[in-house]
């Protein structure tokens, strides 16, 4: 995160502190909508479950966003779409996997195209489970996120910069070339 | 001999209400999402929520290289908007004056919106480059009936000067009240200004992306909210200043402190009812192409605009020019 612009007033722990509690109220989110994921996501933004009541708004470009949202199977070539996207974001950030699909493969289990597990490829902060999970579960995963966010859990993107080279041997395992 | 004691109070003064716009920007924003949320029927974010926004792009570590001209244009943005913000009369209050500043601050106002414009142009994002030409039209656009509307305040009340203005429409009667077919038009053109729907031409998020602020992550896009924050105080101050006397109610020359005060609180409630009329029309219209928007706006507001003209060159004419 940022550096402490007084350290002389603010001491260390409590600047990390507010900086968690700024960015646990205000994510925001960009979703890569690869399956049926997307589908939830309308009712979650609109009226009935409304997201934004916790800050949570979609974003349009990776570049303002805080929060990834990978919604669906990952195919290889998609999964190199995805990780130039979470590679454009900006600290911190974190990953939020949605359905089965991206925690064992899923459906598509057998799959010569799909990758079976999103964590080995980019570091992933919480699961949300099921096929699909509907809006509340997405919601309870929002809430979780944001109480990580506060004790200092979710640290994706301490974990991708620490161990940048092994994820990146995961990647190009699957991809032939990282150009097309 | 400067009088070194007064300056001081007097630039402290200024940065005062400078800051106070800029919050009063972040509030207007925060409601502005809360009212759109009530009536879409949800329960929406508090209303301190843009600033915790602000707060959070400001902290956020900014690893975005392109070049210079890019780390320039949020400062350049904000910047302009304070410029302007210390031209226009908040409450009757301001820093810089001069004649004829109701030309002047056309400039001026365009200052910050065209640093906007250099810095995304200059990141080469080809949906930046879409932003910013639909930008630039709906500017175009929008000129022609806020020229036609300004114009026909000056042959009213026969004076380029804001300061003359405010004291005219304070002490006889609001300009809306002269002219409600030039306040029509200028409403509609504010509207433009705002790029509020159905004008949200530039940023359409849905179709290219946000348009210029595409590019702009982290502290860019904080500084950006921090002008936006700005530039809705300028505009609704633009329309209260033209057509609601300022929020001037009372004299500061026989009231004193008390006066600015007074003022500066009927200024808030103005702007606080433009800006409302303003989201309430945001929030049920959907988006224009940018070339419906050019027509429309050369069109009705337009005519209409055309017709205040004539009616104030009539008042002027026959009733002579407003005392």
């Amino acid at each position: 995160m940022n550096e402490n612009p007084l350290p002389s007033i603010i001491p260390e722990k409590d600047w990390k502190k507010i900086q968690r509690m700024l960015s646990k109220r205000s994510l925001w989110m960009i979703h890569f909508c690869t399956g049926c994921g997307a589908m939830e996501m309308p009712p979650t933004m609109t009226s009935r479950y409304d997201m934004e009541r916790f800050g949570i708004i979609p974003m349009a470009t990776p570049r303002q966003a805080d929060l990834l949202l990978v919604t669906g199977y990952v195919a290889v070539k998609t999964l190199k779409r995805i990780v130039r996207v979470y590679e454009q974001m900006q600290d911190p950030k974190y990953v939020i996997s949605f359905g089965s699909c991206p925690i064992n493969g899923g459906l598509y289990w057998d799959s010569y195209n799909t990758i079976k597990r999103l964590d080995k490829y980019i570091p992933v902060d919480i699961y949300i489970a099921g096929c699909m999970p509907r809006p509340e579960a997405i919601m309870d995963g929002f809430l979780k996120l944001m109480k990580d966010i506060d004790e200092g859990r979710a640290d994706g993107w301490l974990r991708y910069r620490k161990y940048y080279d092994k994820y990146k041997a995961n990647q190009m395992r699957v991809f032939r070339r990282w150009d097309e | 001999m400067i009088d070194w004691i007064n300056v001081l109070i007097q630039a402290g003064v200024t940065a005062l209400y400078l800051f106070l716009a800029i919050v009063i920007g972040l509030l207007f924003l925060g409601i502005g999402r809360k009212v759109t949320a009530r009536i879409h029927n949800r329960v929406g974010p508090p209303v301190y929520q843009n600033f915790i926004d602000v707060g959070k792009l400001l902290a956020k570590k900014t690893n975005i290289r392109h070049n210079w001209i890019f780390d320039f244009a949020p400062l350049f943005g904000l910047a302009g908007v304070l410029l302007t913000l210390a031209y226009l009369p908040m409450g009757g209050y301001r820093l810089l004056s001069g004649e004829g500043d109701l030309i002047l601050l056309l400039y001026v106002m365009v200052i910050p919106a065209l640093g906007f414009a250099l810095g995304a142009g200059a990141s080469s994002n080809p949906n930046a480059g879409v932003g910013v030409m639909r930008a630039l039209t709906l500017m175009l656009s929008y000129e022609m009936p806020f020229l036609l509307v300004l114009l026909s305040i000056m042959i009213l009340y026969n004076t380029a000067s804001l300061d003359v203005l405010l004291s005219k429409q304070m002490h006889f009667a609001w300009a809306i009240a002269m002219l409600p077919l030039s306040a029509l038009a200028a409403d509609m053109a504010l509207q433009g200004m705002m790029m509020e729907k159905p004008f949200d031409i530039p940023l359409a998020p849905h179709e290219i992306a946000s348009g210029p602020m595409v590019e702009f992550g982290g502290k860019y896009l904080g500084m950006l909210m921090l002008y936006s924050a700005g530039s809705v105080i300028v505009e609704t101050t633009l329309f209260v200043d033209l057509f609601l006397g300022g929020g001037v109610v009372l004299d500061p020359a026989t009231y004193g402190i008390l006066a600015y005060v007074v003022n500066y609180l009927v200024w808030f409630l103005l702007i606080f009812v433009v800006w409302l009329i303003a989201l309430f029309i945001n929030a049920v219209f959907p988006r224009f192409r940018i070339e419906q928007a050019f027509k429309f706006y050369w069109k009705w507001p337009t005519i209409i605009a055309a017709i205040g003209l004539v009616q104030a060159y009539i008042m002027s004419a026959f009733l002579g020019v407003m005392p």
